[in-house]
């Protein structure tokens, strides 16, 4: 009965995506008709007449934070925006272009792309949504047992089961215990519930830590080259300072203790004090999975150096390579024997991503250890200033850490829905690998977990140079040429930075798996003739 | 140890957010102890056992579990009219509940919003003014969209927000946080809370006279902690000094709903603007922000909010646009609840009756209790309070006598905070000392909400005239009183 459901909901939710028409665009129509177009950064916007002219107004881009105007974002900016225009001009002019849809491989968003939810969560939700269902009998022919059982339980954890009302500012205590009791059955370390700070996504804590760490622009971050742009932005936006330490693409994205020294130094001889290290593991966007004894390496790094460690783990669910296994930084600092008293460690989780996908929910936490209780005040006091995050991805958070055990009755689902989509992912990684591999000039490291392929693509001279005509980064050039041609959407390297004089693009591996084979096509002829055209 | 509290950055230091402060901490140790507290610091109605409304706990437990649309057996539980209404709502997202919207929030859901302001507005002038769906961002709760706002508005401390006094301290916090200066208008309690022009201008000569750039204006309307609802005329007044100072305004509107007096209903900022016409229509930078917090909803759980933006230029909405797009997006169930807001049952809805009826039970309740607590407080000895016109608060002036504040400055505390602790240790009752929103100097409040349930207010405010009379009686020396 669930699988047919199951079914049809994926059908509904098929049919049910039917992008809305944006105001002004038709301007911007005009714009997109002729090829290529070298739109200047991202300000579509700029060729508007009179648009910035009233100089008597106190708002106006002259005036508004210079930190705003400075911090870029490339996972949601101007190619997608392009790609927008493109997909609302696609329902009236579906002959114009050759292709019939736009595919989204520029953002981690799996049920975008047809990814079911798992089905014991949503029973949960909806029974927490909406409680006065478990006071009805015919409740149980609709729902589990099990989700009906870990309604009540929650539910019992909220005060007055009132899920409308703001919680605790480090959300709901009774979810934290469980979170807690999660992170010590994955570790092996116990977890303190009291160092749980659930957030809107872990975006948001990041951005808390950004706040706390960063006073001014001497104030600097070592941040991975390539990163997620969440932390170039951030830093950006609280006006420090972003000490870049590249990744190894030659060995398959590793990190070096001896660069991040060498990083470190050459800061500090231009006078930034740097507070912190930032690490994704698994990487975002290169996928590497760091070996334990690296993650040693780096945990002695920043315990001597007095720094901060910010382990953003919210891919620690999306492994593919059975050589490789996620190990949680608190959990290498603990059997290493360091304690609260030798390393400040926040370690990020989200909702977001692992099998869970559960992005539009907005549901994450820091578990901060290692900070005296003063400093832990003050991260208090900013998290209560929003008073909490939202109810519904605080339970969401609670399942995802302690979801169905062997032996309740929905685990045999609940397995079979993980495996099912982490199997997929797997394979899907290795099929796009493969093809882009096969690519002249692309060379692609694997993906061993997260949900990225970021390849390295050797541009020609002459397509170089048609970039710089354009006034455009080259690997934006190609990924622009590439969405008018394929209607496949991209982020260019440039979004992440890169080692300077090397080009690369970020593809999710989210697409639904019927529609790879056709992706692989589209992608595999278009990189055939620009490279025809372009190639020195 | 790698971060030392001295190296924290300053403004976080400096920041200040009463509402889940020292009070509220004290109450939350007591509470733990196993003391029976009555929670009145926040405006949190469910946590006071006011129900959710039913129709959109329906639709969202659908959305939730999107499979049960296809069980047979879901018009059992769930009437016709919110099913059809998740649907709706799914087709609207991307992928249902779980995935990232446009980071604006769900093009459909911003368009059911632009139909409701422009529903508020019903103008009819040469201009056409609308409310486009474009100008309108979704957010995780109206705090989030405030934060955005000062954010771009504030470049550094010679930026001055001008902030009533007394305020929510969300404004000053986020102020501090973003390094930014406050410049206090004071609101004249003697006028039930009146905003006077003259004190506005005074507060924007002073801070200029201190090289201060004076870019925003806040106005709370109706009023936190002060409940007042500004007449149109009064409106019209802020928009056209705001013009003629060139501020942009910052329209806090969350508690429309909540209007427990007939004279001055709520009129948005947005409407009485574009009544007001050229130059002003097109010449006042506004927005406004509202929530599915407050109201009779009470959702502060979902967090759910938006902000509308009128004549910001395209190139800074585009800012604040790439802004929203590093957080990704609002989340997505609290989007709906907007939308379910802004389009709630009609006449002939299947659930309109329930609908109808539960909502105006809760208002009609809050209307109630307002004057309960009103008129509870001005029996006290020494405690003189303005009527609640509007939102969910009751802020009474306590005129301490002056062994009253010689006790608190003994103990090291401020006097409304002594009096404040004094109040929760006695009674379990725990408010927010009025040194939390700002007050004139010497004189003294506390806020308290008209939240806990109706038949438990008059044990509650006996409570209260008891601790209250005692505490006077033993700080009473007659000599002079603490008083505006």
């Amino acid at each position: 009965m669930r699988r047919f459901v199951i079914g049809q909901a994926k059908n509904l939710i098929d049919q049910t995506r039917r992008p809305r028409p944006h105001h002004n665009n038709i301007r911007l129509l005009s714009l997109l008709a002729s090829d290529p177009i070298p739109v200047s950064s991202s300000r579509l916007f700029s060729d508007m007449p009179g648009s910035d002219s009233s100089s008597s107004l106190p708002v106006t881009i002259d005036s508004i934070n210079p930190n705003v105007l400075k911090c870029e974002y490339a996972v949601r900016g101007e190619i997608v925006n392009i790609a927008q225009k493109l997909q609302d001009d696609l329902k009236i002019n579906k002959d114009a272009y050759p292709f019939d849809e736009i595919i989204y491989c520029n953002i981690g968003n799996p049920q975008s792309l047809s990814q079911q939810p798992i089905t014991f969560f949503r029973e949960v939700l909806a029974l927490c949504s909406h409680t006065a269902l478990l006071d009805r009998d015919e409740t149980h022919a609709l729902f589990s047992a099990d989700s009906i059982a870990r309604a009540w339980k929650i539910l019992d954890q909220i005060p007055g089961k009132a899920t409308g009302a703001y919680s605790h500012s480090q959300g709901i205590k009774g979810l934290r215990d469980a979170i807690a009791a999660g992170i010590e059955a994955r570790d092996g370390f116990p977890a303190d519930p009291n160092d749980i700070f659930m957030t809107d996504g872990a975006s948001p804590g990041v951005h808390m830590m950004m706040q706390l760490l960063i006073s001014s622009e001497k104030d600097g971050i070592l941040c991975p080259i390539p990163q997620y742009p969440l932390y170039s932005a951030s830093i950006a936006l609280h006006g420090g300072s972003l000490v870049p330490y590249y990744l190894d693409e030659a060995s398959g994205w590793g990190l070096e203790i001896s660069e991040l020294k060498k990083q470190l130094e050459d800061a500090k001889s231009k006078g930034i004090t740097v507070r912190a290290l930032a690490v994704i593991n698994p990487g975002n966007p290169t996928g590497q999975v760091l070996s334990e004894e690296n993650q040693r390496d780096i945990v002695d790094f920043c315990k001597k150096e007095g720094l901060v460690l910010l382990a953003d783990e919210v891919y620690q669910e999306n492994v593919y390579v059975p050589d490789k296994k996620f190990h949680s930084f608190k959990k290498v600092a603990r059997s290493m024997g360091y304690g609260e008293k030798d390393i400040s460690l926040v370690s990020f989780q989200s909702i977001s991503k692992g099998y869970y996908g559960e992005c539009g929910k907005r549901g994450g936490y820091m578990e901060v250890t290692g900070f005296t209780s003063d400093v832990r005040e003050q991260i208090y006091k900013v998290a209560s200033v929003n008073l909490c995050s939202n109810i519904s991805g605080q339970i969401l958070a609670s399942l995802v850490m302690s979801p169905p055990k062997p032996g309740d009755e929905s685990y045999e689902s609940y397995i079979a829905e993980k495996e099912g989509i982490l199997s997929s992912m797997a394979r899907r990684a290795k099929t796009l690998e493969e093809a882009l591999n096969k690519l002249e000039g692309i060379t692609c490291n694997r993906a061993e977990g997260a949900m990225y392929l970021f390849p390295c693509i050797n541009l020609p001279q002459k397509a170089i140079a048609a970039a710089e005509a354009a006034k455009t980064a080259p690997d934006t050039f190609y990924c622009k040429r590439l969405l008018n041609a394929t209607g496949i959407v991209l982020v260019p390297g440039s979004g992440f930075r890169q080692v300077p004089g090397t080009w690369h693009f970020r593809c999710t591996i989210l697409p639904q798996e019927d529609k790879i084979p056709a992706i692989v096509n589209r992608l595999t002829e278009f990189h055939k003739s620009f490279m025809d055209e372009f190639r020195d | 140890m790698a971060l030392e509290y001295d190296l924290l950055n300053e403004n976080v230091k400096k920041c200040q957010y009463a509402v889940r402060g020292e009070l509220y901490l004290r109450a939350s140790e007591l509470q733990k102890e196993g003391k029976k507290i009555i929670f009145t610091n926040v405006g949190n109605p469910h946590a006071l056992g006011q129900k959710p409304l039913t129709f959109p706990r329906q639709v969202v437990a659908l959305c939730q579990a999107p499979f049960l649309l296809d069980d047979p057996n879901v018009g059992m539980l769930f009437p016709a009219d919110a099913i059809a209404r998740a649907k709706h709502y799914l087709s609207l997202t991307s992928g249902g509940l779980g995935a990232y919207s446009d980071s604006r929030g769900l093009p459909g859901v911003r368009k059911e919003v632009a139909e409701f302001i422009q529903r508020h507005m019903f103008v009819v002038t040469v201009c056409f003014p609308h409310s486009d769906p474009e100008l309108i961002f979704l957010t995780d709760g109206a705090s989030k969209g405030v934060m955005q706002i000062l954010n771009c508005v504030i470049r550094g401390e010679g930026d001055g927000i001008l902030v009533p006094v007394p305020q929510y301290p969300l404004y000053s916090a986020t102020i501090s946080l973003l390094g930014g200066s406050l410049v206090p208008y004071y609101l004249d309690e003697s006028e039930n809370w009146g905003l006077d022009v003259n004190n506005l201008r005074q507060s924007v000569a002073q801070a200029r006279s201190q090289g201060i750039s004076v870019r925003a204006m806040v106005i709370i309307n109706p009023g936190n902690p002060t409940g007042q609802c500004l007449s149109e005329a009064n409106l019209k007044e802020i928009l056209k000094f705001c013009y003629n100072e060139k501020l942009v305004l910052l329209g806090d509107e969350v508690y429309q709903q909540n209007i427990y007096q007939d004279e001055r209903p709520f009129i948005s900022s947005k409407k009485v603007l574009m009544d007001m016409g050229s130059p002003f229509s097109k010449g006042v930078q506004l927005v406004s922000f509202h929530t599915v917090s407050k109201g009779y909803w009470g959702e502060c759980g979902q967090r759910g909010g938006y902000f509308e933006m009128t004549n910001i230029p395209p190139r800074v909405v585009e800012e604040i646009y790439k802004v929203a797009s590093i957080a990704l997006s609002p989340n997505v169930s609290a989007q709906i609840f907007m939308g379910l807001m802004v389009s709630p049952p009609k006449p002939g809805d299947i659930s309109y009756d329930q609908f109808a009826r539960e909502s105006k039970g809760i208002l009609e309740s809050l209307r109630r209790r307002a004057k309960i607590m009103t008129d509870g407080f001005n029996s006290c000895k020494n405690v003189v309070c303005n009527f609640t016109e509007g939102a969910m608060y009751s802020f009474p002036q306590i005129r301490l006598p002056p062994g009253a504040l010689q006790a608190a400055k003994q103990a090291g505390k401020v006097p409304d905070v002594f009096y404040c602790l004094k109040l929760l240790e006695a009674t379990g009752i725990s408010t927010v000392p009025g040194s939390g929103f700002g007050q004139k100097e010497g004189v003294f409040h506390l806020r308290t909400t008209i939240l806990p349930a109706e038949e438990e207010m008059p044990e509650i405010m006996d409570s209260f005239k008891k601790f209250n009379d005692e505490f006077m009686a033993q700080y009473d020396n007659g000599f002079g009183y603490s008083r505006m």
